[in-house]
């Protein structure tokens, strides 16, 4: 059973260990470059963000608009792909592929249980795309991990990299071992139940784009309760002014919280209310200093709800638990549904 | 064994048209006493047809006294039928009888049409004297002749 | 002697169409045993029900005394070969061998390897580019050498050329003689099975219409024609299967177990195929026991 699962997603085997060699090989080049830009730029050896934000400034923009920054982006692209790829190409075809081509009635008339097929199968293709997955993942980080590091050395809020938030945070830690899973056994299931090959795989690239779009939206955020926090309005972080239609102003601070997870940020009347308006007189004549001044005399404040960067690592457990649970169950309704149900 | 053939279309079941065919052979010297026939697995794997009918036949062959199994060996000819070789006389009447009907005009056709209703006819004749009920097919009949180019199997 | 498969009051109804009713049949062992009937009779659903690839909507069945599929034991026991004989047309023929050999026990690789030499099929050779009748020898291979005690075929050689179907049967019988297997093989032509069975069973509009051995079939049934008669007047124990009358003429398909004395009745067995098709176009369908296997024909 063993050898006919390998046997049967030899190919597949084959493709991805010649991308991950390619991509391997792409990732060091380049990867080992910027390794020595870093050392080469003191961040290093420096101490204290006086020091090393000018150092990290000066290292980030030489990196950023360069091929560096595209291998920054195009990384984390590819791990969120590698989900969606595994379960459209692994996940959806193994068993809709056995049905559409009658296969099924000879692997399963020889003297290995429905069970232990499916089971096998799900266990070695699945590992096997864990794995895949959290390589990806560690490559590219690996990559990045300079540019994470003078951003953490800087501590400023212009050069903040959110870890924690969207969309960084999937393609990073462990999370990956997770969707891959998911993505997986969502797959087989929609092969499974829809019997046809691409219409499996178009439904199961569908319910996975659920994860890097919506899932960090309406779940994430509450799985731990975000921290609230309330500071007076500062004209000195004015990050925004926005004058629109229908006589409103809207008026926005920076966060100020190097590497967090910023869920909602508001500037709110001493009511409580939030501040929408009217536009003060001296804010539509444009004179910043007086616009300014102007917005100082409302004594707004500013209120934020956020996840903090040290909470990465409880979201990471937290990520990666729910997605592996969620695929268990898939896992075990396609083992059920085959030991139960008609397929001819 | 000679050829391995059934003939489908003559209506008579695989399994006499194989009893007759050994016993044929018999007749006409091509097994003699001791040799072996051919394994049920052979004869099925030429034949396609299930391998009951060619134990069926083998058994019958077995109680007329014909053959005899060795068992985890295979199934041999205890004794010939008397063989044909040993009817020179009637062969040569027959020679006669065939020269007459040739130069009587007779061409092969007619010839073997003649010699076939004078068989069937005396055949039935004896039949009807031995008084047998109406509808039985008897086990050890030859398979009938069938239309004007049946041949009666003569290898 | 023991049945290799035995269904009680068996049906499998999908939605409002009903593939198979109230079969009851008790299949012995040690025979090649013809499931014949018109296609969409419900053969593939009894056979697929024998395999476990089905479960009934009531009744039940048992396949060499176990529930089918229920253990890789029972799995062991029964070889199947699907209808269109599938295989994998990615893997080579040595691929489908491999297959076999890690995925069952009982596997005989000197068989196999033997059968795919006299077939002549080449070991590299990808399932996908060989002929239907190679495709189906190579299914065939595959179920014989995991040396099952029953075989079942479902419609094996109905997309087949002649010379593919008799090689086929060929190496069916010759592997059941060798053997010793049972087989249950399914067609919609009768001319198909009746070189290999000795077992037959006809099955049309999901009812079992008749079940028996073929050689008792065949010496219980006549062909009777005589005078115009009437139908009530004819003895009880003949069991009319069909009937036609002219005016002066009637003709009828009877079954019954003595012989024919009455001299007013010209007497004649039919065929099998001429047998089967008589039962087929029955219209109405009737409950055939399954015939009890006549000692005699077993000297």
């Amino acid at each position: 059973m063993i050898w006919l699962t390998w046997r049967q997603f030899r190919a597949q085997t084959i493709v991805t260990a010649a991308f991950l060699a390619a991509l391997a090989v792409t990732l060091l080049v380049t990867g080992l470059s910027l390794a020595h830009l870093y050392d080469s730029s003191g961040l290093a050896t420096c101490h204290g963000p006086g020091s090393c934000g000018p150092l990290a400034s000066s290292f980030i923009n030489q990196v950023k608009g360069g091929l560096s920054e595209k291998v920054f982006y195009a990384g984390i692209y590819i791990v969120y792909a590698a989900p969606a790829i595994i379960g459209m190409f692994w996940g959806a075809p193994l068993i809709a592929r056995e049905i559409e081509a009658g296969t099924f009635r000879l692997a399963w008339n020889q003297s290995v249980s429905r069970s232990r097929w499916v089971a096998v199968k799900l266990g070695l293709i699945g590992l096997a795309a864990m794995v895949t997955a959290e390589l990806l993942a560690l490559m590219t980080s690996w990559w990045a991990s300079p540019v994470y590091q003078a951003a953490a050395a800087a501590r400023s809020d212009s050069l903040s990299i959110a870890r924690i938030a969207p969309p960084l945070f999937g393609a990073q830690g462990i999370a990956p071992i997770g969707y891959a899973a998911f993505a997986f056994t969502l797959g087989v299931t929609a092969g499974l139940l829809i019997r046809r090959t691409i219409p499996a795989m178009a439904v199961t690239l569908a319910g996975f784009a659920l994860v890097p779009f919506a899932w960090p939206s309406w779940v994430r955020p509450h799985l731990i309760s975000p921290l609230r926090e309330s500071m007076p309005f500062s004209t000195a972080r004015l990050d925004e002014v926005m004058i629109g239609a229908g006589n409103q102003m809207i008026v926005g601070d920076t966060a100020s919280k190097p590497g967090a997870w910023i869920l909602t940020n508001q500037a709110v009347k001493p009511d409580g209310q939030p501040f929408t308006g009217p536009p003060t007189q001296a804010c539509l004549d444009r004179g910043v200093q007086a616009c300014n001044a102007a917005i100082g005399r409302l004594h707004l404040r500013q209120v934020i709800t956020y996840q903090p960067a040290s909470r990465f690592w409880a979201f990471q457990w937290y990520e990666t638990a729910i997605f592996l649970v969620l695929a268990v169950a898939l896992a075990a309704f396609c083992a059920w549904w085959i030991r139960r149900r008609r397929l001819t | 064994m000679s050829c391995a053939c059934l003939d489908t279309r003559s209506g008579v079941s695989p399994y006499l048209q194989l009893i007759h065919q050994v016993r044929q052979a018999l007749r006409l010297g091509l097994l003699s006493e001791g040799d072996q026939l051919p394994t049920v697995k052979d004869v099925v794997a030429r034949l396609a047809i299930n391998p009951n009918t060619v134990l069926k036949a083998y058994r019958e062959l077995e109680y007329e006294g014909l053959a005899a199994a060795k068992a985890g060996v295979g199934t041999f000819v205890t004794r010939t039928d008397g063989s044909l070789a040993a009817h020179g006389p009637l062969r040569e009447d027959l020679t006669h009888w065939l020269a007459k009907a040739r130069t009587s005009g007779l061409d092969d056709e007619s010839i073997e049409a003649l010699f076939v209703t004078t068989f069937r006819n005396s055949t039935s004749s004896a039949r009807n004297q031995a008084g047998n009920g109406a509808a039985h097919a008897p086990a050890d009949s030859t398979p009938q002749v069938t239309g004007p180019t049946g041949h009666v199997r003569s290898e | 002697m023991t049945a290799v498969l035995e269904s009680t009051g068996l049906s499998k109804r999908y939605g409002r169409r009903q593939a198979l009713t109230d079969c009851t049949l008790s299949i012995p062992s040690g025979h090649v045993t013809g499931l014949v009937g018109p296609n969409g009779a419900g053969k593939t659903t009894l056979l697929n029900l024998a395999v476990g690839l089905l479960q009934p909507t009531s009744g039940k069945i048992e396949v060499l005394g176990g529930h089918p599929a229920s253990t890789s034991e029972q799995l062991a026991r029964v070889g199947f070969v699907a209808q269109d004989t599938p295989t994998y047309a990615g893997l080579s023929v040595a691929d489908h061998l491999k297959l076999g050999a890690h995925m069952n026990p009982g596997w005989d690789t000197e068989l196999a390897e033997r059968r795919i030499t006299q077939l002549g099929l080449d070991p590299s050779q990808k399932a996908g580019k060989m002929s239907g009748g190679q495709r189906a020898q190579l299914a065939l291979t595959l179920a014989i050498a995991k040396r099952p005690e029953l075989l079942i075929l479902d419609e094996p050689i109905a997309s087949l050329d002649p010379l593919a179907r008799r090689e086929f049967l060929q190496v069916l019988m010759e592997a059941t003689a060798e053997q010793e297997l049972s087989v249950v093989m399914s067609s919609h032509l009768v001319s198909d099975l009746e070189r290999a069975c000795d077992y037959l069973i006809v099955l049309v509009a999901s009812r079992v219409r008749l079940a028996g051995e073929v050689d008792e079939l065949l010496a219980s049934h006549w062909q009777l024609t005589g005078p115009r008669c009437d139908p009530a007047a004819l003895p009880g124990d003949w069991q009319v299967i069909s009937a036609s009358h002219t005016d002066r003429q009637s003709t009828l398909l009877v079954r019954t177990s003595s012989p024919v004395a009455d001299p007013t009745w010209a007497a004649d067995h039919i065929g099998l195929e001429d047998l089967v098709l008589a039962y087929m176009s029955q219209s109405a369908p009737q409950r055939a026991e399954a015939a009890k296997p006549s000692m005699e024909a077993r000297q």
